[in-house]
């Protein structure tokens, strides 16, 4: 299943970010101009771990949600930012290697060992909790309130989309 | 004016002074303004910006924020104490700001039968209301119109009404499609649910858009709330809405019979004083009485408006019955977060013994995928086994909920606790709130009805929720009770209060008994028939 920069918009749409202002956000995350700048390649590498298997687009999902996200919200990247160093310091430590490097089952391990699949997600917590907080719940928010996400599982309007008044009454072979 | 630089002295020469910005506060505000009366509203909580409310739909649905995180609720401001038997979860059930409740409120909207002004007439029991429903059904179509509701006219239990809804229902679910053939083979009639939501663009508003998180906040604007009044009286019918403006306490005359002043505190540490001919309270269940309490005088000693004792007592919720479980078949749930079919046919086979309730179809049985994606109880944490999980657990979920009346009873009551102050040193409300054995019979034949549906449908229920488990639905009512006696009630048929003779309430506190159906429509209508009285009185 194919995830669509228009996946990502819409996305970014639910948690309040001006869908033009996102999409021209995208470069200035590229060039990193913005600091702290935001590890993309980890961000993505860790997304990859965390989104099924069966999805492919992930970079540009990734890239443009995070920019997005990011884009004139200082505090909320310079969390998301160091969230990613401890990833990918972690990872260097225990695998030798930057996270964005390792192969599936290494990020996998990696993101277990840091603790980031079971303690509660907290912006102002310890190093796992932050990372649960600004990497994985928010890659998972993105996916699972996107169209793309939510079809994958059964829905095509998940809560926080805002897919309109028509689902609700379709049953499940129209 | 930039935000810091908000005035927020006191108006001269005001006509109408309103406690609270919620639906009663706005509607009142909105007429009175609307007659050409000089308006000031005195709101306790913020002005939020609309362009923040994703943002709180994102605190909602993510789980490292608290219920009360998404409209900022809690702290010293919001302090209160539980002495019932019941926990009552008081800052869960309310807003403070410029909209109040209907912030995070569903937006259903009944009006409530006849039968619910006349219950000890009719069975004996609780109490009658000084006015019946034809008293209010013209205020009922007023309060519709001004509200946006959308509905159909095909509920045969509900009271007469003259004239059509203002926007079509919302069609049925899919989900109610599968509810309705159970019922069928049961003898149990559905029907739409009015809400007060747009099907349609409506009232420069637009239609639902979908995002499922209705309860508590809804992103479009399509669900109505009280800022939509606020911003009409205050934009084009010259209303001044003061927020943060939080009032210590009512001053009243030498007499003791006319309130001159209301005292409010500002952010800036100061105290105002505004004076207006005629007050209206328009701050809820609980505050209202609190603030009388808390004005207690030489002349008022158990505080204003207080001699028949009743501020503060009846205080009355409706209790949540519902039941769910698993079909072995896809329910579509969680699409939107409203619900579009009732059943209240039940809601008037009322006796001695058991009260009035309604049945709910619920559109949004259990969890949705982005609540099973990041709470940290799932059992896998990501990748394929996360998205397997999901589809097990999404998918085949369905549910049933219902509201059971709770009768009016003196020892269920707002008190002031000595012992423990808010922000600005005043006592906190105390509630005090138990369940009898006849709101306990009444859930208990809501679980029986639901239990019947379900087992025609096939459910494999595997929650209940009844007696034991029961919670308010977060509506308070009844604590500052109407009636004619002044020694048993605290407002008159006018909502004028018996003790002071420019003081007004417009509130589900002035309630006396509560029904089973949602009560912001009876609010509403009842704010309007109280701006009536008040523009004659000035």
């Amino acid at each position: 299943m194919e995830l669509t920069r228009r996946d990502a918009l819409a996305a970014l749409a639910s948690t309040g970010i001006v869908v033009g202002a996102g999409a021209a956000a995208v470069s200035r995350l590229d060039d990193q101009r913005a600091e702290p700048a935001v590890d993309v390649d980890t961000l993505v590498a860790v997304a990859e771990v965390l989104y099924p298997t069966e999805v492919d687009g992930v970079r540009e999902f990734v890239e443009t949600f995070a920019a997005g996200r990011t884009a004139d919200r200082p505090d909320y990247r310079a969390g998301m930012a160091d969230a990613l160093a401890v990833v990918d310091e972690r990872a260097e430590s225990w695998f030798d290697g930057p996270f964005a490097t390792l192969d599936r089952e290494d990020r996998d391990a990696t993101l277990r060992q840091l603790g980031a699949d079971a303690i509660p997600p907290d912006p102002a917590g310890r190093p796992p909790a932050r990372v649960r907080y600004y990497v994985v719940n928010e890659l998972l928010y993105a996916f699972y309130t996107s169209p793309t996400g939510g079809s994958l599982v059964g829905t095509e309007n998940p809560i926080g989309h805002p897919g309109g008044t028509a689902s609700y009454q379709r049953g499940p072979d129209a | 004016m930039s935000r810091g630089d908000v005035d927020r002295t006191p108006s001269p020469r005001t006509d109408v002074c309103i406690v609270g910005a919620g639906p009663a506060g706005a509607l009142v505000a909105h007429r009175l303004a609307s007659e050409g009366y000089d308006v000031v509203v005195l709101e306790a909580g913020p002005r939020f910006d609309p362009a923040n409310r994703l943002e709180r739909m994102e605190r909602h649905i993510r789980p490292s924020h608290g219920p009360e995180d998404v409209w900022d609720m809690g702290g010293p401001r919001d302090a209160y104490t539980n002495a019932g038997e019941e926990h009552y979860p008081l800052n869960a059930a309310r807003v403070k700001g410029v909209g109040g409740t209907t912030l995070h409120w569903q937006g259903m909207v009944f009006r409530l039968h006849e039968s619910d002004f006349e219950r000890r007439s009719r069975h004996g029991v609780e109490r009658d209301w000084p006015i019946g429903y034809d008293d209010l059904q013209p205020y009922y179509a007023e309060a519709e119109a001004e509200l946006g509701v959308a509905g159909a006219d095909d509920n045969p239990f509900a009271p007469p009404r003259s004239e059509p809804f203002p926007m079509p229902a919302f069609r049925p679910s899919y989900s109610d499609s599968l509810f309705a053939d159970a019922c069928e083979e049961l003898g149990i009639a559905m029907h739409s649910a009015p809400n007060a939501r747009n099907s349609e663009a409506h009232d420069g508003r637009s239609a639902c858009q979908g995002y499922g998180t209705c309860k508590p906040v809804c992103p479009s604007g399509a669900k109505y709330d009280a800022t939509v009044h606020v911003s009409k009286a205050e934009e084009e019918e010259g209303a001044r809405v003061i927020d943060r403006a939080p009032v210590q306490r009512i001053e009243h005359d030498r007499s003791g019979e006319t309130v001159e002043a209301v005292v409010y505190a500002t952010p800036d540490g100061a105290e105002h004083r505004q004076e207006a001919r005629q007050f209206v309270l328009a701050a809820g269940g609980i505050e209202i009485p609190r603030l009388l309490l808390l004005s207690r005088s030489t002349q008022h000693p158990d505080g204003l408006a207080n001699s028949s004792g009743a501020v503060g007592r009846y205080f009355m919720d409706h209790l949540f019955a519902g039941m769910g479980g698993e079909l072995d078949a896809p329910t579509r749930q969680k699409h939107v977060g409203f619900i579009t079919s009732e059943s209240h046919q039940f809601y008037d086979e009322v006796d001695g013994s058991v009260g009035p309730y309604k049945l709910e179809f619920l559109n949004y049985a259990g969890p949705s995928p982005v609540d099973v994606a990041l709470s940290t109880e799932s059992e896998a944490a990501w990748g394929d086994a996360l998205a397997e999980e999901i589809r097990d657990t999404y998918g085949n979920r369905i549910a049933m909920g219902g509201l059971c009346g709770q009768p009016p009873r003196a020892e269920n009551r707002v008190t002031l606790n000595p012992d423990v102050t808010d922000d600005h040193g005043n006592p906190v409300p105390d509630i005090h709130w138990s369940l009898g054995e006849r709101e306990r019979r009444t859930i208990e034949a809501a679980n029986e009805t639901q239990a019947a549906i379900m087992d025609e449908l096939g459910v494999d229920v595997d929650w209940t929720t009844g007696p034991e488990a029961t919670g308010p639905a977060f509506h308070h009512m009844g604590t500052t009770r109407m009636g004619t006696d002044p020694d048993e009630s605290v407002v008159n048929p006018r909502l004028r209060t018996h003790d002071l003779d420019n003081c007004w309430i417009a509130s589900s506190s002035t309630f006396v008994t509560g029904g089973a159906l949602n009560p912001t429509l009876t609010i509403a209508a009842l704010a309007l028939r109280a701006a009536d009285a008040v523009s004659e009185a000035l």
